[in-house]
């Protein structure tokens, strides 16, 4: 198991801005599918009529917009843009700002370290590192079968339990490395077993 | 639970305050639950399940109230239970042990003495929670009343004498008592920074522009800090009658609660209590049945430590990135869409009806010469009490980590203790007996923060903790100033070339050159501060940078280029656990016989120290064998 190398700016450039640049220019002939990640518009559409079209909502929207597609797409975000009149460009600014905004789809088994001061006393950085090496991503990534995301957070107020991850919404307190292989296991068990 | 009709007079809802008094008083047999965020985490949704299920089946769901509430704060032993009117206290209570509860305690009054909380230092068992040593030593205010409410229930809130302050407000006071009243109380910002209260409303109110805002900061986005949240998620109410009382005083119609995305639970239920509370004429038009109007909307933060500096704060509000601008104006004076705007953090909205309820005389008995009342602190780490304390002002913090906080876990030495968040600084064991307040702990080095308190153990390291607060500093740098994004940048370069083996002396003296660079230079709170946890930890260990430099020895046994992991030939009995489970392979060895880490494999992740029960594997470091 080697451990990937992870850059500290992966945003600048990650495939969200590449993407976003291929997807601009052809966005029109886009197909649309519902099983394809982040590509229903029409919940976007449903989302800027409740902020009735307020450009100044405009970070409420894409958290929105995140809450239901699980992302912010290439798609998504242009079509927000033309429908607020807002410079792509400041969406994309904004997007970036904010640690709470994902540009690439999460994992269908999202694992999120805690790596706030008391999980990281704890010995969080190890967790983060045993999940990089049996997943193969770097914190903020994706597997590519999008089967598994991995990202870290700056505190979620649980520190009795630290180092704490959130597992598809489910506290695990009192992690370290040597419990990472055990729970993955745990997960791919249950997948074989709904596969089956 | 039922939903709390329109107010329309202050009699009405003394009324509805005696009725609600009165059907509580002789009171069916009560089972509290904690469930605040530490609480769910450890278990608690499942334990008021099997409360309700078993409950049903019994028959006794209609004679026996079960009630979800907010966070008491011990959040090392949850699921935390109390039972009324007994007031028996069950910590760490698992879904097995609610059926004995209900036969036993609910039914029989009796006492489950396995499931007692056992005082660690004397072995003895505590019945009631007021004597846990945690509990004992705390001056509870604002937390005291979530362990008595649900927070989903404005009736619940109105019984305790909730609204009262804001009735007493609207219908006694004057905006400049008002004023007067909180500037007398001493109450300064419990974010951090501070200011007083009173002065900041009184210069919002007497700015000309109108309409005024006032906003409530939830942005609460230090590591290891979570007292705002526990507020807002067991006590909504008592931040939305605050609000109440200074949108009267300074004369504002709109106010925000400015909330993390991060915390859900907060949301949703911030959100239900204003809905509540507006149908209830408590918030909105005309409220209880007078001529003031005020409004709150609850705005989602997306994740960024600088929105918590106020004026980064008003430019999210307003739709835009966090970035924050230059002071003055104050956004007293010009601030949500150039209007004076006033924000308050979540504990002190909560602190001003107590204010008005008690007087300001009242809180002003509590706490230091110069800083008053009471403050929550979060105190976590490697302490044996992890929870929320709330103390006087001044109290020390041997007080609080060792009467409060049960010491240190595993007999091991207190090391440091860190104030204020990621821009705070960590005190040394001899400054044990400091009394935290807003003054002794600036002239300390460091600041109060919104009152993280994060417990270091012999086996931290201070390098690799100003490395850490450094690299968080650089990653939520907005990237205005240069002296903070490029200075936090190098400032982190210079710790990882310690902590990485590459050190020289020098690297301390332009450490300490940039860091009073960065710290001067730079606009808001974040970059004036973003030097302060490298350059304490320089000030109070500055022995410990220089064992990194000059012996490659991290003694803490963390920074990973320093160490490396052997197994003692002794102790080893080959029972080869490590081999196992170790995730690169690198440890190798004859069944029954001495194991080997080969330490070019090695990525000293410590999971072979973690497993083996012999205690054979250890960290060394510099030249030590």
């Amino acid at each position: 198991m080697e451990q990937p190398v992870c850059g500290e700016f992966t945003f600048l450039t990650g495939k969200g801005m590449s993407a976003m640049v291929s997807s601009n220019a052809s966005s029109a002939s886009v197909v649309e599918e519902s099983t394809v990640p982040g590509t229903d518009l029409g919940a976007v559409d449903n989302i800027l009529e409740q902020h009735q079209h307020d450009s100044t909502e405009l970070i409420a929207i894409l958290l929105d917009v995140q809450d239901v597609l699980g992302y912010l797409s290439p798609l998504a975000l242009t079509h927000i843009s033309e429908h607020l009149s807002a410079p792509l460009t400041e969406i994309y600014g904004i997007a970036t700002f904010f640690k709470q905004f994902r540009l690439d789809p999460p994992g269908r088994h999202q694992f999120t370290v805690c790596t706030g001061t008391a999980c990281h006393v704890r010995g969080a950085v190890h967790v983060v590192d045993e999940f990089e090496r049996r997943l193969g991503i770097c914190a903020g990534e994706t597997t590519p079968d999008l089967e598994y995301g991995l990202e870290t957070v700056n505190c979620i107020g649980a520190c009795a339990l630290g180092p704490v991850v959130i597992i598809d919404g489910d506290y695990v307190g009192q992690m370290s490395a040597m419990k990472v292989p055990r729970l993955l296991r745990r997960l791919e068990r249950d997948r074989e077993e709904a596969a089956e | 639970m039922s939903k709390v009709e329109a107010i329309r007079s202050f009699a009405e809802l003394e009324d509805l305050h005696g009725v609600l008094v009165e059907r509580r008083q002789g009171e069916r047999p009560r089972i509290s639950v904690c469930t605040g965020t530490g609480c769910v985490a450890c278990g608690a949704t499942k334990v008021v399940e099997t409360f309700k299920k078993i409950l049903d089946e019994k028959g006794l769901s209609d004679s026996v109230e079960l009630k979800s509430t907010g966070c008491h704060g011990f959040c090392e032993m949850g699921p935390l239970v109390t039972l009324g009117p007994s007031g028996y206290f069950y910590p760490s209570v698992r879904p097995g042990d609610v059926q004995k509860i209900i036969e036993r305690t609910v039914l029989e009054g009796e006492i489950v003495e396995e499931l007692l909380y056992k005082d660690p230092q004397t072995g003895e068992k505590v019945e009631h929670e007021a004597e846990v040593p945690f509990y004992k030593h705390q001056q509870r205010i604002i937390l005291a009343e979530n362990g008595h409410l649900d927070p989903n229930d404005l009736e619940d809130f109105i019984a305790i004498g909730g609204y009262k302050a804001l009735a007493h407000t609207l219908g006694s006071m004057s905006p400049d008592e008002v004023v007067d009243s909180v500037t007398r109380s001493g109450l300064a910002g419990r974010g951090g920074a501070g200011f007083l209260t009173g002065r900041k409303w009184d210069i919002a109110r007497r700015q000309p522009g109108e309409p005024k805002y006032i906003v409530c900061n939830a942005d609460e986005g230090d590591p290891g800090a979570y007292m705002d949240r526990s507020i807002l998620e067991g006590n909504p109410h008592r931040v939305i009658e605050g609000m109440g009382i200074g949108a009267y005083a300074i004369g504002a119609r709109q106010g925000f609660i400015y909330v993390r995305h991060e915390y859900p639970l907060a949301v949703e239920r911030i959100t239900k209590a204003i809905d509540d509370a507006r149908s209830a004429c408590l918030l909105g038009e005309e409220i209880l049945g007078t001529g003031f109007s005020f409004d709150l909307k609850v705005v989602r933060g997306a994740g960024a430590f600088v929105c918590g500096e106020e004026t980064a704060l008003i430019a999210s509000l307003e739709g835009h990135k966090g970035e924050p601008r230059q002071r003055p104006p104050f956004p007293a004076e010009s601030g949500f869409q150039g209007k004076p705007t006033i924000i308050n953090n979540v504990e002190t909205w909560a602190n001003v009806p107590h204010i008005i309820n008690n007087g300001p005389d009242w809180y002003a008995a509590y706490g230091s010469k110069d800083s008053k009342g009471t403050k929550i602190f979060s105190l976590v780490g490697k302490v044996n009490n992890t929870g929320l304390v709330e103390v006087p002002m001044g109290t020390s913090i041997r007080s609080i980590v060792f009467d409060i906080g049960g010491g240190i876990p595993k007999g091991k030495a207190f090391k440091a203790v860190q104030t204020g968040g990621p821009a705070g600084g960590c005190l040394p064991a001899e400054l044990l007996d400091l009394p935290i307040d807003f003054e002794a702990l600036q002239e300390a080095g460091t600041i109060m923060g919104s009152g993280g308190l994060i417990v270091m153990d012999e086996d931290t390291c201070m390098v690799d903790v100003a490395r850490y607060f450094t690299k968080f500093l650089e990653e939520e740098s907005c990237g205005k100033c240069y002296s903070c994004r490029k200075g936090t940048q190098r400032m982190r370069e210079l710790l990882d070339d310690i902590c990485e083996g590459r050190g020289t002396m020098a690297h301390l003296d332009l450490l300490e050159e940039l860091g009073q660079a960065v710290n001067t230079a730079s606009m808001c709170g974040l970059g004036q501060n973003a030097a302060t946890p490298m350059l304490s930890t320089l000030r109070y260990f500055r022995n410990e940078y220089i064992e990194h430099i000059k012996d490659h020895n991290c003694s803490a046994g963390v920074c990973t280029a320093l160490i490396r992991y052997k197994i003692l030939e002794d102790l080893c009995d080959g029972c080869a656990a490590c081999a196992k489970v170790c995730p690169v392979e690198a440890i190798t060895g004859e069944k029954d016989q001495l194991h080997v880490i080969d330490i070019e494999a090695c990525v000293k992740c410590g999971t072979c120290l973690e497993v083996c029960a012999k205690d054979a594997v250890v960290v060394i470091s510099g030249g030590g064998e």
